[in-house]
């Protein structure tokens, strides 16, 4: 596996089968990366699990804080390993001793750990290095071609439309009477005519 | 399965856009509205925090304006892009992102007038000080570098002369400089040349010029190769730094590699305020449909054009890189073998008032201050474009008092032929 260049459709495959995720390093801190991309991934509707040991007792977006993988104590489809490069070994090494091993093994943009990689390849699992999911999520979707970024992707179809946009909602402002008032008056005539 | 990737006709015509998810309107709507509602409260803090892409406001971002941005950056081969105002806009706002008062760059001698009277007078006022050098002497630009040097700026195919630069052999120097490269590739447009491919970190455009090609509408954009690390040894603090206005934030590790074109717009746009208006960005965007059609033809014409006055006997030199006599011939085949561009000069044998007697006969050439027109143009450039500079300035900018310059238009290469030809007779 080539790690320095993923096809787009190796990307769309792990974020389009992936439903839970382990995020470990992931910080209640609302300026730091791991915490936008944890509150965006759980806005997508991924079931975000935050991993790090000094938090426990604290949440994220209503999700407790464990200290460990194994502290999660269910299955998970993803660990996405929010540290730096020095620090991958050992997480991938407990992540390898989890009953049921993870899908994918995601690290971080700017982290990358060849060795970590190679290990849990050979145990079966898919590997991502030196990129957000956040990010390749947005680029995806072309979500964050808003920001000017080149998605890389092409359609030609219509985007379906937002099933909880506002232009859908019945909770609008009405204007008094249901119908004009030139209407209403020739409705009224009509009556008085007849 | 491999992604394929799209040529570059596909991309012109598709990159950025998608029908529109509400109406389903297929060219791309012009969104001309300053603000964007927010979701709720959380939604709002989020887009503010840099956390959520969305619109906030049109001086910041919006979204006729995004799929401009897009498709610029997917032909130029880019990772993202910033549109802004104008292409000297663009300028200011890239500099901004690199320099500090008192930090230099280097910048090729042969520019635009218009960019060496910013460089040399404005910027100054900011304390970032200008450095020349010669692109056809490399060696000047490594002599150039000091510490305090910040970045290396260079057009692809330089106005008004129509000499192209070696853009692997500076890309070198910068390399070895640590510092990132800057192209101004408006003359060359990505049709005939990509500079991200030659080694530039970040490439600028006006896009009034052949990107919008109708002479309609101003505009300018920065595109973000993705190839610099703006970590290193803490050179770039506007990236690599905790940005206050941002609770903390540093641009670089929350980015990666588009976080000079985010720099741009969230430091820079954001605060000196160049916004380009979305009509413009429209107009841009569907003049880009047909660039490498326009291109094509600007290219063969003016290479019709300068064979032409290059036989013609009142005429006592043409400078285009097209012409396989040229200086700079050996560079056109590398980088631009599609053509050398529309944008080149010549002297006449009558010197200054020949010129200005040929200006003022020609029919259909436009007398006016701009290039990458559908139009043919015609302008003397010592008395207005580089009137700003001293005379030894000029003839090293390659503006001297006998020159012409010629913006090649889309036009039937006869016409334009016969118009010079019945002009420069009288």
């Amino acid at each position: 596996m080539n790690h320095d260049k993923y096809d787009d459709d190796y990307i769309r495959s792990i974020l389009n089968t992936v439903k839970s995720i382990a995020m470990v390093g992931a910080s209640p801190v609302n300026v730091r990366p791991s915490y936008f991309a944890f509150k965006y991934l759980a806005q997508r509707g991924y079931d975000m699990i935050p991993v790090n040991p000094g938090q426990v007792g604290k949440a994220l977006m209503g999700k407790p804080f464990v200290a460990s993988l194994a502290d999660i104590g269910r299955p998970v489809d993803m660990i996405d390993i929010f540290r730096n490069s020095s620090h991958i070994m050992p997480v991938v090494e407990e992540a390898l001793k989890l009953p049921t091993l993870p899908k994918v093994i995601w690290m971080q943009l700017g982290a990358r750990d060849d060795a970590a990689a190679a290990k849990a390849e050979a145990a079966g699992i898919k590997v991502v290095m030196n990129r957000c999911p956040k990010i390749e999520y947005g680029r995806l979707s072309s979500e964050i071609a808003w920001m000017g970024v080149n998605s890389r992707t092409l359609s030609s179809k219509r985007a379906p439309i937002p099933t909880q946009g506002m232009r859908l909602s019945l909770n609008r402002v009405s204007v008094g009477g249901g119908s004009t008032s030139a209407s209403d008056r020739a409705a009224r005539d009509k009556t008085e005519l007849t | 399965m491999t992604d394929r990737q799209p040529g570059f006709s596909t991309l012109a015509v598709h990159a950025g856009a998608q029908p529109d998810p509400t109406t389903g309107a297929r060219a791309t709507p012009i969104y001309q509205t300053t603000s964007f509602v927010f979701n709720d409260a959380d939604h709002a803090a989020s887009l503010f925090g840099l956390q959520s892409f969305g619109n906030i406001y049109t001086r910041i971002g919006n979204p006729t304006n995004a799929v401009l941005e897009e498709r610029v950056a997917a032909l130029e081969g880019g990772t993202a892009a910033l549109a802004v105002a104008s292409g000297h806009a663009a300028q200011v706002v890239t500099l901004q992102q690199l320099l500090m008062p008192g930090d230099e760059f280097i910048a090729a001698r042969k520019l635009y007038g218009g960019s060496i009277n910013q460089f040399t007078h404005s910027f100054k006022s900011f304390g970032w000080n200008v450095v020349w050098a010669d692109t056809d002497d490399i060696s000047s630009f490594e002599q150039a570098v000091t510490p305090r040097t910040k970045a290396i700026f260079i057009e692809s195919i330089a106005n008004p002369g129509g000499a192209i630069t070696d853009i692997e052999a500076i890309a070198a120097v910068a390399r070895k400089a640590g510092v990132p490269l800057i192209v101004d590739n408006t003359l060359a447009t990505p049709y005939l040349i990509r500079p991200i491919d030659h080694g530039a970190d970040i490439v600028v455009h006006s896009l009034t010029k052949f990107l919008g090609g109708h002479g309609n509408s101003i505009g300018g954009i920065i595109v973000d190769a993705g190839t610099f690390d703006w970590s290193k040894g803490g050179k770039y603090p506007m990236l690599s730094e905790p940005r206050p206005e941002y609770h903390g934030i540093k641009i670089q590790e929350t980015f990666g590699n588009f976080a000079f074109a985010i720099a741009c717009r969230v430091l820079g746009l954001r605060d000196l305020g160049p916004a380009l208006s979305p009509f413009n960005a429209f107009l841009i965007l569907t003049g880009i449909e047909t660039l490498p059609l326009r291109m094509q033809k600007h290219c063969d014409n003016a290479k019709a054009i300068a064979e032409f006055l290059s036989r013609h006997p009142a005429v006592a030199s043409v400078s285009y890189a097209g012409l396989s006599s040229d200086k700079y011939s050996r560079l056109a085949r590398k980088y631009a073998p599609k053509g050398a561009g529309a944008v080149f000069t010549f002297s006449l044998k009558g010197g200054y008032e020949a010129g200005v007697s040929l200006v003022s006969n020609l029919k259909l050439f436009s007398h006016l201050a701009n290039v990458g027109d559908t139009r043919s143009l015609v302008i003397h450039p010592a008395s207005t474009t580089h009137s700003q500079l001293d005379d030894a300035a000029k003839v090293r900018a390659g503006a001297g008092p006998d020159i012409v310059r010629l913006s090649i238009g889309i036009e039937d290469k006869e016409d334009l032929i016969a118009d010079l030809e019945q002009a420069l007779g009288s």
